[in-house]
């Protein structure tokens, strides 16, 4: 039974009946309910706790500002949290938890304690983070199962999202009464227009209006209004959309809700969709969020805004109690007094803190026999689980002070209004400073920083009349400003019959008997349980900034971002410190107005579309064989190849003896590879590599080190003349995208003079690696039109050729230290070269090997890999490689001058070192640190640290590359390496080449 | 999120086609060892860090992948002109900010 339920009106469809759950047990709602209006009525009164005290609360608002009713929904993949039940659209089957409380809300063991508060004064945080750091993680546990933050689900998420890119010459935030007429006229001159709203249907605070415009009801009006411009090509609407961000160079980003009205997930099509908005001209009519006055135990459940009492009334035919008291400070609020007066419920009385309110509302309500208590305010509120009484006391003029006796009002709802904060979040977004307006009692949007305008109550402009206007006014202007019309209004503003309203009173804190620190608590923000005393008792340790006492009391922190609470904790504090508002100012809003999914935001660029995945041409057959992979930067790469049942040790051993005994291969086509040519070429790359190939003749490669301009490594590489102006430049695999960029920097920017130009060709080719003494006799059965003996085909020398029928470039370069051969042929004939190669090397047992096997192999030899070894502090004096630094050359090639910074050249810099374990199997962690003596006293002195560690199956015992500092002239002594197991591993200090120290084996 | 608008493609595309490439008009010097490392130290690693107007370097990285300079306001994020590799900017502190 929907107690609450009125027998008629609203805009809800009573013929369909929607069943739902909340926190297990099953009630009933009608279509267009939200979950907060069908919970209010069936009479649900608690449906949190608090978050420090475990206060029972109730609902208190009806759309975003709702800073209590914030439940999970559903279970599971499909699980989402934090959502306002004010704004979730009712549906068949919804199913809704609190977040809160513990074991239930109506019983929970932290509110019966009261144990939290106690331990969580304000400034909790700060001083819980400052120290002792440790008992942070203690108390985190338990605040979070406290907190109710709500739950995100383990599974992935099974809907889909999208994104759309949108333009338009005028976008309109808010369908209210100031956008619609804004929209209207935009679309009037022909300009593209979207407008925006974020609730499931337009209208804004007409949904909920009683009043006519012109000479028809405003649902009418609205109908007519909307159809209108439904039926304009020129408009995009976009209803259950939120404009949550405001962006640089006017762009928006919209949240649109799909489908989230009809169930958890997506039937069909994308859950929700991003627009993300470039417009020429914004109109922001984003409203304003009415404001709570703050009196003791005002977060009883029964004490709610009164334009929610209202929008309850009018817009979903319910009544949340049978009698109210509205409390206010201005005229605004009499209309609900009249709402609920005509929904057939008790008036007890209207409390106005204005010493002699009479303007033409107040008359109006006295006249239906409301009693109005002037000059008087709610100080505290009688009850626990629901309100039962309102106490009530005649206050000062300035209402600061309580003068007379207190009368106790028996009430069940109290309908409370402190005037209005115009919605400037969106002003804010763009860096518009906010300022405090006296008569509308609340910031107002500062000027623009972008190319847009606010209108309607989102400026402070409350009348419907005078937000028609001002929205037409903005819609024109934005239209002539992208483009379109002459600027002037068309539209003719219908009358409104609006009553002439009287000031409203600048008040926020309603005072009590007891003092702020002494009285009940007096919330200020309801979702983080701030309270007025914890905000004076900021102001009294010393804080000042608003966004400092921000900060220390966690006031606006909450997923609601303080759209209730701020202003009142300003004002309180403005008071505790003697200034103005606007001398205390604002604390800034930033996106997202409203929680927005990861889904939306995320879209489409997920899993492989967010970071693509690269395949080699030969990817299949390595597939085909069992590899396990390994992701470099994006490719995948073999790591090993596994037979049967071999762990990734058994392989790897494997795979380096087969190299160094008879023949491996390598897909090796990942590294990058950047083709240079021009006239200027040679002397490009000489600028750009420490050494210098003015003479490297066609058909011969070199080695070369990159150096950013301060003298540090940064890439590496082979780079082979293939002739005339003509070079094929090697780079790392993860290094390929950035070299390009560095050569393209340096050629447009300080050399525009070099005629040389770049393609990366990484992926035009095919690389196969066949290394090993028995790489020759592979290749030779394959390729005859090379010589391939020793005397023609030399290390370091590359050859045009046919491999198995296709034309190829052969390098003899070496990543292994054996006799290798680098075989590339265009990616097409990749697949079928590596076949061939791999059948011709079948007699001699040919063993594809991973990178594994590679960065293993290379390290017996010592050589380094950029980005593994180098760490971009170091200079090749560090890496021992001072041969790769050309000293003759006469440009100073980028990062000389900095090896001779002092810095660079000092003594006891980290050098690159070998390292071999005393206990021959022992494995160092790579990234384990090196210090001299392991009994020493923490900290310790740091000697360095290892780059690379495996264990060598050729040599039979672990090897280590690391950094040492001085470790060029420590050859022999023994560092220690204290492990985070507490284990501490002893090794010598011996040269970074550990096997054929001569490079014999890669020179037959 | 930027719009920019790159001189050699005259079009004005999104920043997620761009790549940022620093502070502009730093040129390398001709001869560096002849520097102590104080005027080298200068160069590689003192950028200016205005607040107001810029000259920095972006690179049409998704685009031409051609680098150019833009005038930006560090405070609005206003971009006042986009001007090809070595030119000169029409704007600069000295001239004001046009707004």
């Amino acid at each position: 039974m929907q107690r609450n339920r009125l027998a008629t009106g609203g805009r809800i469809d009573r013929q369909q009946s929607v069943s739902f759950t909340f926190n297990g047990k099953t009630y009933q709602g009608f279509k267009g309910d939200t979950l907060a209006s069908a919970l209010l009525a069936n009479g649900v009164d608690v449906v949190a706790r608090s978050f420090k005290y475990g206060r029972p609360r109730g609902i208190v608002g009806h759309g975003a500002e709702e800073p209590n009713a914030i439940f999970q929904l559903g279970k599971g993949a499909e699980t989402v949290p934090n959502l306002r039940a004010t704004q979730v659209e009712l549906y068949e089957g919804l199913d809704a938890y609190s977040t809160s409380g513990w074991p239930s809300v109506d019983f929970d063991v932290m509110g019966s304690l009261g144990a939290l508060g106690r331990l969580m004064p304000p400034g909790f945080y700060y001083k819980t983070f400052m120290r002792p750091k440790k008992l942070w993680m203690t108390y985190e546990h338990f605040i979070r199962k406290a907190a109710g933050l709500g739950k995100a689900p383990l599974e992935a998420d099974p809907d889909t999202y999208d994104k759309l890119n949108q333009h338009c010459d005028v976008l309109v935030v808010g369908a209210g009464p100031a956008g619609i007429a804004a929209a209207r006229e935009a679309a009037s001159t022909g300009a593209r227009v979207i407008i925006a709203d974020e609730q499931n249907e337009m209208g804004g605070s007409l949904l909920a209006s009683t009043h006519s415009i012109g000479d028809q009801l405003a649902a009418t009006w609205l109908v007519e209004q909307l159809a209108e411009l439904s039926a304009l090509d020129n408009v995009l609407l976009l209803p259950r959309s939120t404009v949550f961000g405001y962006y640089d160079h006017n762009f928006l980003a919209v949240l649109e809700r799909r489908t989230d009205h009809l169930g958890l997930t997506a039937d069909k099509g994308s859950r929700q969709r991003m627009h993300r908005v470039r417009a020429k001209q914004v109109v922001l009519a984003t409203g304003a969020i009415e404001r709570p006055l703050v009196f003791a135990n005002n977060d009883v459940p029964g004490v709610m805004l009164a334009s929610s009492v209202s929008t309850y009334v009018n817009r979903y035919g319910v009544a949340p109690g049978t009698a109210l008291v509205v409390f206010t400070t201005n005229d605004k609020a009499y209309q609900t007094a009249i709402d609920w007066h005509q929904s057939g419920r008790i008036v007890k009385a209207v409390v106005d803190s204005r010493p002699a309110p009479c303007g033409a509302i107040v008359k109006a309500v006295q006249a239906l026999g409301i009693a109005v208590i002037t000059g008087s305010g709610v100080i505290d509120v009688v009850g626990k689980k629901r309100v039962q009484a309102a106490k009530i006391a005649a206050l000062s003029d300035d209402g600061q002070e309580i003068r007379g006796e207190i009368q106790t009002l028996e009430c069940d709802l109290i309908a409370s209004s402190g005037g209005w904060s115009p919605a400037i979040h969106l002003s804010s977004h763009t860096g518009a400073k906010p300022r405090w307006n006296d008569s509308v009692v609340g910031f107002v949007p500062g000027e623009s920083m972008q190319q847009e305008r606010s209108a309607g109550a989102g400026k402070g402009t409350f009348s419907t009349a005078a937000c028609l206007y001002e929205g037409a006014s903005a819609g024109v202007e934005a239209a002539k400003l992208a483009g379109f019309g002459d600027g002037l209004v068309s539209f003719v503003t219908p009358s409104t019959q609006e009553l002439p309203e009287e000031a409203q009173q600048a008040l926020f804190l309603v005072p009590h008997t007891k003092t702020s620190s002494r009285a009940p608590a007096q919330f200020v923000d309801y979702q983080l349980d701030v309270t007025a005393a914890g905000i004076e008792l900021a102001a009294r340790e010393g804080y000042e900034s608003v966004e400092h006492v921000k900060r220390y009391t966690a006031m606006g922190f909450g997923t609601d971002q303080g759209k209730l609470g701020n202003i009142n904790g300003m004002a309180i504090l403005s008071k505790a410190l003697g200034q103005s508002m606007p001398e205390t100012g604002t604390t800034i809003f930033r996106p997202s107005y409203t929680p927005s999914t990861f889904g939306a935001i995320a879209g489409r660029d997920v899993r492989a579309l967010f970071d693509p995945e690269r395949y080699t041409a030969t990817h299949r057959w390595h597939e085909s064989k069992g590899a396990a992979w390994e992701d470099v930067g994006q490719w995948k790469r073999p790591w090993y190849f596994p037979r049967g049942s071999e762990s990734i040790h058994d392989a790897v051993n494997r795979e380096c003896l087969a190299v160094r005994n008879s023949v491996g291969i390598l897909d090796a086509s990942t590294l990058g590879k950047i083709d240079i040519q021009g006239p200027d070429a040679a002397e490009f790359i000489t600028r750009i590599y420490t050494n210098s190939y003015l003479k490297l003749a066609a058909g011969k490669c070199r080695y070369g080190v990159m150096l950013k301009e301060d003298g540090m490594i940064f890439d590496d590489g082979v780079t082979a003349c293939l002739g005339e102006n003509h070079y094929l430049m090697f780079t790392t695999t993860g290094g390929a995208a950035g070299v390009l960029a560095w050569l393209e920097l340096w050629v447009q920017t300080e050399w525009p003079e070099l005629q040389v130009y770049f393609t990366s060709v990484t992926d035009h080719w095919t690389t196969a690696t066949v290394t090993g003494p028995n790489a020759r006799k592979v290749i030779a059965k394959v390729c005859e039109d090379v010589d391939l003996s020793a005397e023609a085909f030399k290390f370091m020398d590359w050859r045009d050729g046919t491999v198995a029928g296709v034309k190829a470039r052969i390098f003899r370069i070496s990543f292994t230290g054996e006799l290798s051969y680098e075989v590339n042929v265009p990616a097409h004939y990749g697949r079928h070269i590596w076949e061939a190669l791999v059948s011709a090397g079948e007699e001699f047992d040919i063993t594809p090997y991973g990178t594994e096997t590679m960065h293993v192999l290379r390290a017996e030899k010592g050589f380094i890999i950029a980005g593994q070894d180098t760490d971009g502090s170091v200079t090749p004096a560090d890496m021992n490689m001072n041969w790769v630094v050309g000293k003759t050359k006469t440009f100073s090639f980028l990062g000389k001058r900095s090896l001779a910074r002092s810095d660079s050249a000092r003594e006891n810099r980290k050098q690159l070192v070998g390292l071999k374990t005393l206990e021959p199997s022992t494995v160092l962690p790579e990234g384990a640190q090196i210090v001299n003596d392991p009994n020493e006293p923490i900290p310790m002195a740091m000697q360095g640290h290892v780059t690379s560690s495996y264990f060598s199956a050729n040599l039979n015992h672990s090897i280590a590359m690391a950094v040492v500092k001085g470790g060029l002239t420590r050859m022999g002594e023994v560092v220690y390496c204290p492990l985070a197991d507490g284990r501490t591993v002893a090794a010598e200090i011996v040269s970074s080449v550990f096997y054929d120290p001569k490079g014999e084996r890669q020179n037959v | 999120m930027l719009q920019i608008h790159c001189p050699y493609c005259n079009e004005t595309r999104e920043e997620e086609e761009f790549t940022y490439g620093g502070e502009a008009h730093i040129t390398r010097p001709l001869d560096p060892e002849s520097l102590s490392d104080a005027e080298w130290g200068d160069y590689l690693f003192f950028r200016k860090n205005p607040r107001g107007l810029h000259h920095e370097m972006w690179n049409h990285a998704a685009g031409c992948r051609k680098y150019f300079n833009v005038t930006r306001n560090t405070v609005s994020y206003e971009i006042l002109e986009s001007y090809p590799m070595g030119a000169k900017p029409s704007v600069t502190a000295e001239t004001g900010d046009k707004n």
